[in-house]
C-alpha cells in the first residue's frame, strides 16, 4: 500500500525562492537548495520547484539549482515552469530532476506529453492542470499561462486525454480554492481522481492539517501540495504527518 | 573507499554518485572494466528498458565484468533496473537474458486494482531482519518506481519485500551481491542508511 505524499512547492525566480519564506534556522532562506534540504529533513515526501523566471538567464540559473538540489536531497523532485520541448525536459532531467511538469505547453502541444513519455518514461511526466469552475458550463475549465487564460477545455476531458497520451501524474490546482486556506477543492479533486488511473496531486486551498486528511479521504488524492503554509510554518510537516498517521492515513 | 558507478549509457548517475559522496565514500562514474574491478565496491544503476540495458552492457563487455566482479566477491549493488539485470531473464518487451548472477525472473505487474507503475513510497518488510544490511535499522518506507518485478528462484536470496497487492521483491542479497528495487538515493533517511550499510561492506 502506497503512502500518501506531502509535497511542499517552491516558487523560484532567477535562482531564488520567492513568496515569503521565514525560516529562522536557515542561513539563507532564499536559497532553494537550503530550503529543499530542510524539507527533506522534516519528512517531506517529494518537492516541486516551479521556475517562474522570465528570462533565458533565469532558466539557466534554474538548471544549476536543479543540479545542486539533486546533490543535496534524498527525495524525488519535480521541476516545472518554462518547459516547452523535449530538449527542455532532457536538460532538466539530466541536471538531476526526477520528473518534469508541464502546463501551458501541454495544452498547446499535447504531443509533447507522448514524446516525453516515450523518451523518458511516463513516471517522469507530470501534467499540471489549473482548474476553475465555469458557472455557464456547470463544469471545470482548464486555464493556462499561470491561470490567466481560459482554454475552453473541460478539465475532466483533458485529464483523460493526458493520461492516454502517457502522463504519469496530474498536479491539479484549484484556482477557486487557491489562496483561500479554506481547504482543497474536494469535489474537483475527487472527480479528477475518479476520471483517471494515474496519481493525482491536489493543490490549492490547504490551511490546516485536517484539510490534508479531507483531500486524502473524500478527495481521493494521492498527494497534497502546498506552499505558503509550509514556508510560514502555519502547518509543520512533522506534526501534519503525525496527525494523519493518528487518523489512520498511510503515511511514511 | 572508491566506489565505481557503472556507466553504460542508462539512467541518472548523478544522484547515486552524490548520495555515495555524502556518505563519505569516493564515487567515480566509469565504463572501464579495469577501474571497476579495482574499486572497493560497484554500483550498477539503471533506468529504462531491460533489453536495451543488456544490449548496452553486452556491447561494452561490461556484462562479463559484472559476472567477474561477483565471482571475485566484490561488493556489488544493483539499483532498480540494475537489480533486475542481476537475474536470469526478463519478460519486458519480449524475453531477454539477464546477467544470471542470481537465479530468477523479472515479470510485469498484473495491474488490476493496483496502478502500474508501482510508483511512490511503500513500506519495507525485512525478510531477514538479522542481516548486516539492516544493522541498526527499522522497517520503514522507501521510494519505488517500476512496472516489472523480480521473482527470485531462491527464497534465501530475498532480504526484504513490500506489499503491493502481492509481496514484491524489494531487496535481494547473496554473498557480496545485492539488489534494491527502490531508489535508496531517493528514499530519505532509511534509503541513505541502507546505502551506507551496503557501502560499509566495502570497508572490510
Amino acid at each position: 500500500m502506497l503512502a500518501k505524499r506531502i509535497i511542499p512547492c517552491l516558487d523560484v525566480k532567477d535562482g531564488r525562492v520567492v513568496k515569503g519564506v521565514n525560516f529562522v534556522n536557515l542561513r539563507d532562506a532564499g536559497d532553494p537548495v537550503e530550503l529543499a534540504s530542510l524539507y527533506d529533513r522534516e519528512g517531506a515526501d517529494e518537492l516541486v520547484f516551479l521556475d517562474i523566471s522570465a528570462s533565458v538567464e533565469g532558466r539557466a540559473t534554474m538548471e544549476e539549482v536543479v543540479r545542486r538540489t539533486a546533490g543535496a536531497i534524498a527525495i524525488p523532485f519535480t521541476v516545472g515552469g518554462g518547459i516547452s520541448s523535449v530538449d527542455d525536459m532532457k536538460r532538466i532531467l539530466r541536471a538531476g530532476a526526477d520528473k518534469i511538469g508541464m502546463n501551458t505547453a501541454a495544452v498547446r502541444q499535447p504531443e509533447l506529453i507522448s514524446a516525453g513519455a516515450r523518451r523518458f518514461g511516463s513516471q517522469c511526466i507530470v501534467v499540471a492542470v489549473d482548474a476553475k469552475y465555469n458557472e455557464m458550463w456547470g463544469d471545470w475549465e482548464v486555464y493556462t499561462h499561470g491561470g490567466r487564460t481560459p482554454s475552453g477545455i473541460k478539465v475532466l476531458e483533458w485529464v483523460k486525454q493526458v493520461e492516454s497520451l502517457g502522463a504519469g501524474e496530474i498536479l491539479l490546482t484549484s484556482m477557486d480554492a487557491d489562496g483561500t486556506k479554506d481547504g482543497f477543492d474536494l469535489a474537483l479533486t475527487a472527480a479528477v481522481s475518479d476520471a483517471v488511473g494515474i496519481p493525482v496531486i491536489a493543490s490549492g486551498g490547504a490551511g490546516t492539517e485536517d484539510h490534508f486528511y479531507d483531500v486524502f479521504t473524500a478527495g481521493k488524492a494521492d498527494a497534497g501540495l502546498a506552499a505558503t503554509i509550509f514556508h510560514y510554518k502555519e502547518v509543520a510537516i512533522p506534526a501534519l504527518k503525525q496527525h494523519l498517521r493518528q487518523k489512520g492515513v498511510s503515511i511514511r | 573507499m572508491a566506489i565505481a558507478i557503472v556507466d553504460y549509457g542508462m539512467g541518472n548517475l548523478h544522484s547515486v554518485g552524490k548520495a555515495v559522496e555524502r556518505l563519505g565514500y569516493e564515487p567515480f562514474v566509469t565504463g572501464d572494466a579495469d577501474a571497476m574491478l579495482a574499486a572497493d565496491g560497484i554500483i550498477l544503476p539503471g533506468v529504462g528498458a531491460f533489453g536495451d540495458a543488456m544490449e548496452q552492457l553486452h556491447e561494452s563487455g561490461l556484462d562479463g565484468v559484472m559476472k567477474e566482479a561477483a565471482a571475485r566477491h566484490r561488493p556489488l549493488l544493483g539499483i532498480c533496473l540494475g537489480m533486475q539485470l542481476l537475474f536470469s531473464h526478463s519478460e519486458e518487451h519480449g524475453r531477454h537474458e539477464g546477467l544470471n548472477i542470481l537465479p530468477g525472473s523479472v515479470i510485469r505487474f498484473a495491474g488490476g486494482d493496483y496502478k502500474v507503475p508501482h510508483m511512490g513510497w511503500n513500506r519495507l518488510k525485512f525478510s531477514k531482519p538479522e542481516h548486516p544490511l539492516f544493522a541498526g535499522l527499522e522497517e520503514g518506507h522507501v521510494y519505488f518506481v517500476h512496472s516489472y518485478h523480480v521473482l527470485p528462484e531462491k527464497e534465501s536470496h530475498l532480504l526484504a519485500v513490500t506489499d503491493y497487492g502481492q509481496p514484491v521483491t524489494a531487496i535481494v542479497g547473496h554473498g557480496s551481491v545485492y539488489g534494491m528495487q527502490f531508489h535508496p538515493e531517493k528514499s530519505g533517511e532509511l534509503g541513505m542508511r541502507l546505502l551506507h550499510n551496503f557501502l560499509a561492506l566495502t570497508d572490510s
